[in-house]
């Protein structure tokens, strides 16, 4: 079974590398780009049949940081 | 005073603070291997050393803080050993709980390599009960990662209690309320991103990092 895990930054954290990348994007003549947050997708192939529990449980304890990330699980 | 600094695959100031504590206390320090499950012991102080431990992977800090050797760090942590995490060992404390807070990529982007002004913001703690409340020390800063975010609860709290060891005294990575070192609660744990082992002798260009762990050893005993 494959899962994909978002893991993003929370409203209101900067971003640098967002910040960073908006500006690449206007350099290279990219208009009307209001904002730009990075994140990082973590595609997860577990045993069929694994519940979301434990999956939210990986996610916790080390995938994201919830001090200053969210994350978000998707059913391939 | 009987020491031990954790090692972790791409650990690489474990040398550094090695030759600060053996040359303070004149024990070599136990180096620990982060699949070691217990600390030896009679320890009167850990250090959780700088580095890029599992190639910061993910986050920095954040698998190495999930290594065996942590838990038993953790565990003595809340029996009251004196832990001290320095740079990349700031970012593993704070990714085990140990100490609040986060540690996010420098607000420039930048590697930050270079001297930097520090204000003492608590004179009390093992740790820094030798400096003065509101001295300036300079210590080295060597870090990609050294930008402190906390919510602004977690942040008042800190400042209500004493817990901001160690502030920037001039923009350095985008801190918030320019933090460079907390304590925890107890006061037992320490985490800074600036290098106090790398001012220990005069030839480092000055000695502002000793009285970091002299003032533990007098507590301690040699």
């Amino acid at each position: 079974m494959k899962l994909k895990v978002y893991v993003t930054l929370k409203p209101g954290v900067l971003d640098p590398q967002g910040r960073a990348i908006h500006h690449a994007l206007g350099s290279l003549g990219f208009g009307g780009v209001e904002d730009v947050r990075v994140g990082r997708l973590i595609e997860l192939t577990v045993a069929d049949g694994t519940d979301d529990a434990a999956v939210e449980a990986m996610c916790r304890q080390l995938l994201a940081n919830t001090v200053i990330e969210n994350f978000r699980i998707e059913h391939a | 005073m009987k020491t031990a600094v954790l090692v972790f695959p791409g650990s690489n100031c474990d040398r550094d603070i090695a030759v600060a504590l053996e040359l303070l206390t004149g024990t070599a320090p136990a180096m620990v291997w982060h699949a070691e499950t217990s600390l030896p012991d009679g320890l009167g102080l850990v250090v959780v050393p700088g580095g890029f431990s599992y190639g910061d992977y993910l986050r920095s800090g954040a698998i190495a803080a999930r290594s065996p050797v942590m838990r038993a760090v953790v565990e003595a942590a809340g029996r009251g050993l004196p832990v001290l995490g320095v740079c990349n060992g700031f970012q593993v404390l704070t990714e085990a709980g140990l100490l609040p807070g986060a540690l996010m990529r420098n607000a420039g982007l930048s590697f930050v390599c270079r001297d930097v002004p520090l204000t003492v913001g608590n004179a009390e703690s093992v740790f820094t009960r030798l400096y003065t409340k509101g001295e300036t020390v300079t210590f080295p800063v060597a870090h990609h990662d050294g930008n402190y975010f906390a919510d602004a609860d977690t942040l008042d709290r800190l400042e209500s209690n004493g817990r901001v060891a160690f502030r920037y005294a001039e923009p350095v990575n985008g801190s918030t309320r320019d933090i460079a070192g907390i304590l925890n609660d107890a006061g037992n744990v320490l985490g800074m991103m600036p290098h106090p082992e790398r001012r220990i002798e005069a030839a480092h260009g000055g000695t502002d990092g000793r009285r970091l762990f002299e003032g533990l050893m007098e507590l301690v005993g040699a």
